[in-house]
């Protein structure tokens, strides 16, 4: 049987996590290239497909159509990890905790004395008009004065070896759980890589965010619940599998009732108290009385009972204002107004079309550009300038200018790329990195993330309703 | 705890037991309709008959039918009760409750619902012999309730599990029993011949009875077959065995009441009565299918109470002040 190699893998054009341009194996891949080569493609394809039954066998599934008789998939787990070199990662963490901090204090300040407003440091339009501002949470603090509890950055390395923030996912990041169950089954494929390449453990996740959670409150203990908006979502994996992970109840709106302004649940023996809720429904949907009425998800009178302070949400409502597009184009300028620092990690170059000449430069070079909808997310509603027909230019141009504060423009980024199993043989596929941050009374990042690979060759997509998959993170111990 | 996960928890336990108890029905008819002599029809009839969906059954397939019926039972997703229909949402259930279930019961059941999925795709109703299907089916459930039991803390939730289960089997043996003992019993011309023997011992394998029965009993006595399905205290598929460990968790999940029973545990309790204060003989005397009529109505009033004293959240806010 033939035994795996990387002849004629291609690492030139791109930057390539494993190897460099002239395929000299990077240090921290050394190891686990000598062990792969030791394997034949029949085991390589086995372990593969052990992993996809390991996928279907644990339910770490999502409805592809919203009803019960609807396809179910799997996020397909690609079992050739990327690995980040301890180096890098403490630069990353480093960069992270500043860049979460510097948004933190911006958030409060949006919702408190608006001083950056004042000082100019962003135009005020900019945030008024923004759908994620929310005139509700005005004068509120949340304890500990976080807001941002869970946040999920999406990272990309580009040719230049530098890492850079796409988005910052302010509101429900989702996918830690992807993160975790990888690891437990890349445990079993490669048990004695682990061993011996000092992987740090994320095995501490969540106790840590149920350390989170409850450093928020004074009640001890604390009770504390996961809302989620039912089986038929397409992250309910996820959120049973945290709430469980931390022990908490798992509960959707209909569970709640909020009576004198306090939440409860209603459970077999009567009423209970909720103290902190991790809620994996959108701010818009979490009370029918305040925002949208329509919402099923929610619970009514919610959002009173979290402005008086009888029950703290995670993540605080309104964090989506510093997760706004245009937003995003100030936030070195943000890092720098709020802590007196250079920002350590890169913004990517973004025009925002609602400022006149910005907007003549998007439409000019659209087809060298990625155009996106500064609120919308999941890989929607966006352009991709070099991959994109004359036609779907144009259109895009005629809603720019129909509603220029909706888009912004940024240089197309060639993502990454790591050593991806197809069908019959090792090539690059573009990645990114979604590592976790949580924020309570203190800063807590676990040492690993979801990197999501965009598994059609040549894509630059790597959202999972596009046809993206996962890999297992590496960070090692140096 | 949740009333919504209370109620998925008792559901995906019935729904397992009501699976578990289909997939032995086909595999014992299937044996039945081996040893019966070619002239004797309709083996298939009644066990469509016993699980209450006849007039359903007639009405998407018309005539009893071999294959059909194996396929209404099995694969139907027209028959509410068909054990795909219930594997499917036993599993719907159990995803519900995800973190009150350990992984191991999880992705058991989600194994179970795969295992379903790769029998509608090969068919196996059109099999010639699919005993090995529902076997594998019968014992996965029965695997589930083991580790179900094995890995579970006696909470609230293991009983409510333990609930539904029970109640859904006392209702399954009462079925049994009331079809197949009117159906062989005025038979008195083949009563003691061989065929007659296979029918009688047929009825009590379709409950798992059959060596337990034989331990007690040893001969083949159709009254000693009902005294056995109702009212022993010991065999664990015996109406009273079942009544018995529904209201002992029943119980347990009340708690010590102060003042008036709940209405769950007043239906409960009256049924249990009932059965205690009968006899194998007063029964057959004053009529068999009565008496296990009015065990199944119970039954479903016992269920509907249990879902107006726990489940039902307009009930709970109507009772309850803050705690």
């Amino acid at each position: 049987m033939n035994k795996i190699s990387f002849e004629g893998y291609e690492s030139k054009n791109h930057f390539d996590e494993m190897f460099d341009a002239d395929m000299k194996t990077r240090p921290h891949y050394e190891l686990f290239q000598k062990r792969i080569e030791k394997m034949d493609w029949k085991k390589l394809n086995f372990l593969q497909h052990a992993t996809d039954r390991a996928q279907l066998s644990l339910g770490m599934t999502f409805n592809v159509y919203s009803d019960n008789q609807g396809m179910e998939r799997i996020l397909h787990l690609d079992i050739i990890p990327r690995i980040i070199s301890g180096s890098d990662w403490d630069k990353l963490e480093q960069g992270l905790s500043q860049r979460i901090t510097a948004l933190n204090m911006f958030i409060a300040d949006i919702y408190g004395d608006q001083k950056v407003l004042k000082d100019k440091i962003i135009p005020s339009e900019l945030i008024t008009s923004s759908a994620c501002y929310l005139k509700e949470c005005v004068g509120l603090k949340p304890p500990e004065n976080v807001w941002c509890h869970i946040t999920g950055s999406d990272m990309i390395r580009g040719d230049d070896d530098e890492f850079y923030v796409l988005e910052d996912n302010l509101r429900c990041p989702s996918g830690v759980s992807y993160m975790l169950e990888n690891r437990e089954i890349l445990k079993r494929t490669f048990p004695e890589l682990f061993e011996k390449l000092k992987v740090r453990p994320v095995y501490n996740y969540a106790h840590y965010l149920r350390d989170m959670m409850e450093s928020l409150t004074p009640k001890s203990p604390a009770s504390i619940a996961v809302l989620t908006p039912g089986i038929y979502n397409s992250a309910y994996f996820e959120h049973s599998y945290l709430a469980q992970q931390m022990g908490a109840e798992l509960v959707e709106g209909k569970d709640l009732v909020v009576k004198n302004d306090y939440v409860y649940m209603i459970t077999t023996s009567g009423l209970k108290k909720l103290d902190v809720i991790y809620r994996r429904v959108d701010d818009d949907f979490i009370d029918p009385l305040i925002f949208n009425k329509n919402s099923m998800l929610g619970t009514p009178g919610l959002f009173e009972a979290y402005r008086k302070g009888n029950v703290v949400l995670v993540n605080a409502p309104g964090t989506g204002v510093a997760d706004d597009k245009a937003v995003y184009a100030y936030i070195p300028k943000i890092i720098k107004y709020y802590l007196g620092e250079e920002a350590i990690l890169k913004n990517v170059k973004t025009y925002i079309c609602d400022e006149r000449d910005h907007l003549k430069y998007v439409i000019e070079n659209i087809h060298k550009l990625v155009v996106k909808q500064t609120d919308a997310s999941g890989g929607y509603g966006m352009l991709i300038g070099p991959k994109s027909t004359k036609g779907e230019q144009a259109e895009f141009i005629k809603k720019i200018k129909a509603n220029p504060r909706n888009y912004i423009g940024q240089p197309t980024i060639n993502l990454s790329r790591v050593p991806t199993l197809t069908d019959d043989t090792i090539e690059g596929r573009h990645v990114d990195l979604r590592p976790y941050i949580l924020y309570g009374k203190e800063m807590k990042i676990v040492p690993g993330a979801l990197t999501r690979v965009a598994l059609k060759k040549g894509s630059l997509v790597v959202n999972s309703s596009q046809g993206g998959g996962s890999k297992d993170t590496w960070v090692l111990d140096s | 705890m949740l009333s919504r996960v209370a109620d998925s928890l008792y559901w995906m336990n019935r729904y397992l037991e009501r699976a578990e108890n289909y997939a032995r029905f086909m595999d014992v008819n299937y044996n039945l309709s081996l040893e019966m002599h070619p002239d004797i029809s309709e083996q298939w009839k009644p066990l469509v008959v016993t699980t209450g969906d006849w007039e359903l059954y007639e009405e998407i397939h018309g005539a009893a039918d071999k294959k059909k019926i194996i396929f209404f039972l099995g694969f139907d997703l027209n028959n509410v009760n068909s054990i795909l229909n219930g594997i499917n949402n036993a599993r719907e259930n159990a995803r519900a409750v995800r973190p009150e279930i350990t992984r191991e019961v999880w992705e058991r059941v989600n194994g179970l619902y795969y295992k379903m999925k790769e029998g509608v795709e090969k068919k196996v109703w059109t099999r010639k012999d699919p005993r090995k299907f529902f076997m594998e089916v019968r014992e996965s459930c029965q695997m589930i309730a083991g580790i179900y039991d094995t890995t579970i803390s006696r909470t609230e939730g293991w009983h409510f599990g333990k609930l539904g289960q029970f109640i859904e089997r006392a209702d399954k043996t009462s079925r049994v029993l009331d079809v197949k003992y009117h159906m062989l019993l005025p038979s008195a011309n083949s009563v003691g011949t061989p065929i007659d023997l296979v029918q009688w011992s047929a009825l009590l394998k379709s409950v798992s009875a059959y060596d337990m029965y034989r331990k007690k009993y040893g001969k083949i006595n159709p009254p000693s077959i009902c005294e056995f399905l109702i009212f022993d205290k010991n065999f664990p598929r015996s109406i009273m065995n079942c009544i018995e460990q529904a209201h002992q968790s029943l119980e347990t999940i009340s708690g010590p009441e102060e003042g008036p029973l709940n209405l769950a545990n007043k239906q409960l309790g009256l049924l249990k009565a009932h059965l205690e204060y009968t006899d194998v003989t007063e029964v057959l005397a004053s009529g068999l299918h009565e008496f296990l009529d009015e065990i199944q109505l119970n039954l479903n009033k016992v269920s509907v109470a249990i879902f107006e004293t726990f489940f039902s959240s307009q009930n709970i806010l109507k009772r309850h002040t803050t705690s």
